[in-house]
């Protein structure tokens, strides 16, 4: 059997005179994580929900491991363990209870489904809260036994809604760890997330998903090149001098960098001097610049050079006023 | 290539469906041991309604408290099974508004579980109003044949179990919870007080006792009547089950499809 593990088509899905999802195509290898990246309301969500069968699609199609999401429901929910925002645990039961439960409903038996409860309650550092009401449990702790809950049935494939939205930093490094330990162990996982850093440093390919449609897919440094090369990074003391002093160090730093490349640098004020940044497309620009800068006179504090951060691919591609996504981008992306 | 070991689906069948539906109902009984206020209806409404019935119409309608009672009780336990068969409803409801919900939808389960689970732990609401009315009742100097007290009580949980499906429905079908109760409290009270529960049928206008004879509950009320009297029962009590079995057949495909449905 070697289907992907998900294969959708043109999904659609209106509610009402929104359109949540406007076409979405998605493609996830098996043994893979792959990061679904938007902003809040952009159809995450809603695509999961077509993907896991709580909703069916208006139009499209999509395929878990082969089996199509509508007509064979039931057996793509054996297929699949779904943690999210939404498909939570019964907050008037205790971990222990709620985990026993699911175990029950998939037909684990009960003592099968208390021996594989307390397995997963130790699993996730949560077998001392196991009795204790949920709704004395801490976010990080909440989101564990959601996560341990999809996990009963050992289920190829994982969809994870927003794992880590509202999580402190050390408790999202944890989960972090726990999601790359689940594809350690040979599971598939879709996430979805709001956050740059997060699709960065865990998916092997993003889907950048806008207004219900994806507008860029490929790997994380695929679409940092998709951007533009490389940004110059450069800090330039102004010796108390404003840095919006007239012909000051910073001025004249600007004035060098706009006549160099003919692009205008952004700066950030710092203290005893600016931060300015503009994009390059070559390295060897940088030393015909800081001649220029000898020459004129400035002191350079510091300097460095690296690929767009994820932040900016997301601007460019899902800023506001954008309201068709550039074309260049796309066919690079899909190229 | 990466080989993906799939899991056969799991079974679906009878047994299945009822093992998840056990699973579902241990749910809503251990729900319940967390928060027993939510029995309040049930405890309150079978001592609060036999004892004000009961004073107030016993003497009007049977010249005594004591000869009303074997009347009374049969129509008390009617209505106040039907009624307490509303809340699951509105329970179900509010439950369906939970997150937890939705990642029932997302199991493996028969479609029928989670219904099926909360309305056969309501069964427990079912058996408490059924014996705290009836003990009311002998209190008060009620002498039902025993056999028939039994039995006549499974037949009226059986019959409350069955409409339960009615508002299971209109719970996956409404947007919010009160709009079930108020749905609910429409079709509730016709049912029940335009019935032989509380007086004699004769008394009625002549329109009027032609809804009373066919409203399912009197048949109802007169099974019970009959059964605790110390008689057969007879044809309503086949009447109240066949009614019974109408109605979740009509019902629960109902309240499953709107409940599969629901975003």
């Amino acid at each position: 059997m070697n289907a992907p593990a998900i294969e959708a088509r043109g999904l659609v899905k209106d509610f009402g005179d929104n359109r949540a999802v406007d076409g979405v195509d998605l493609d996830v290898a098996t043994g893979a994580i792959y990061g679904v990246l938007g902003p809040n309301g952009a159809g995450k969500t809603t695509t999961i929900k077509m993907l896991a069968t709580l909703l069916s699609p208006d139009t499209g199609s999509a395929r878990v491991f082969g089996h199509d999401v509508v007509r064979e429901a039931h057996t793509v929910r054996s297929l699949i363990g779904l943690t999210g925002q939404y498909a939570s645990v019964d907050d008037d039961l205790s971990a222990r209870e709620n985990l026993v439960l699911f175990g029950r409903l998939l037909g684990l038996g009960i003592r099968g489904a208390k021996a594989k409860a307390d397995a997963l309650l130790e699993e996730f550092a949560l077998t001392d809260a196991a009795t204790r009401p949920l709704k004395k449990f801490s976010g990080g702790m909440r989101r564990r036994l959601d996560l341990a809950a999809s996990l009963i049935a050992q289920p190829p494939l994982i969809f994870l809604d927003e794992p880590t939205t509202g999580l402190d930093p050390r408790t999202r490094l944890q989960m972090w760890d726990t999601i790359r330990r689940l594809v350690a162990e040979g599971s598939t996982v879709l996430l979805t997330t709001q956050y740059l850093d997060e699709a960065d440093q865990l998916a092997d390919r993003i889907a950048v998903i806008d207004r219900g449609r994806v507008v860029a897919e490929g790997t994380a440094d695929d679409l940092k090149r998709s951007v533009g090369t490389q940004s110059l990074h450069l800090t330039v003391a102004s010796h108390g001098f404003g840095h919006d002093e007239p012909s000051g160090p910073v001025d004249r730093t600007r004035t060098a960098i706009r006549e160099l490349t003919g692009q205008e640098a952004v700066l950030t004020p710092m203290s005893g001097g600016a931060r300015l940044t503009v994009p390059l497309d070559s390295a060897s620009a940088v030393s015909d610049l800081l001649v220029r800068l000898r020459t004129a006179g400035v002191e350079v504090r510091e300097l460095s050079m690296s690929e767009p951060t994820l932040d900016e691919v997301f601007l460019a591609l899902t800023g506001h006023g954008a309201e068709e996504p550039d074309e260049r981008i796309l066919e690079e992306v899909h190229a | 290539m990466t080989t993906v070991t799939l899991t056969p689906a799991p079974p679906t069948g009878l047994g299945a469906t009822a093992s998840q539906s056990l699973a579902m109902a241990w749910r809503g009984l251990v729900k319940v041991s967390r928060t027993p206020e939510q029995y309040a209806d049930v405890l309150i409404q079978p001592i609060m309604f036999t004892l004000m019935f009961g004073y107030l119409f016993g003497g009007a309608v049977a010249g005594s408290v004591k000869d009303y009672l074997p009347q009374l009780i049969p129509g008390i336990l009617v209505m106040t099974l039907i009624t307490a068969s509303t809340v699951t409803g509105v329970q179900l409801r509010e439950d369906m508004d939970k997150g937890v919900f939705d990642r029932f939808r997302s199991l493996p389960i028969a479609r029928v579980a989670p219904l099926a689970g909360g309305l056969l732990a309501d069964g427990v609401r079912y058996v408490i109003a059924t014996v705290l009315t009836m003990v009311m009742g002998v209190i008060m100097g009620w002498r039902p044949d025993a056999m028939g007290a039994v039995v006549s009580g499974l037949l009226v949980i059986v019959c409350a179990w069955a409409m339960s499906w009615i508002f299971a429905f209109f719970g996956v079908s409404a947007r919010s919870a009160s709009a079930v109760q108020g749905v609910s409290f429409l079709v509730l009270f016709p049912l029940t007080f335009l019935s032989n529960s509380f007086v004699p049928v004769t008394t009625l206008p002549g329109w009027l006792q032609g809804f009373v004879k066919v409203n399912p509950m009197s048949h109802v009320v007169t099974a019970v009547r009959d059964l605790t009297g110390g008689g057969a029962g007879g044809a309503d009590v086949g009447w109240a089950l066949l009614g019974a079995a109408v109605v979740i057949a009509v019902f629960a495909p109902l309240a499953v499809r709107g409940y599969t449905r629901k975003v």
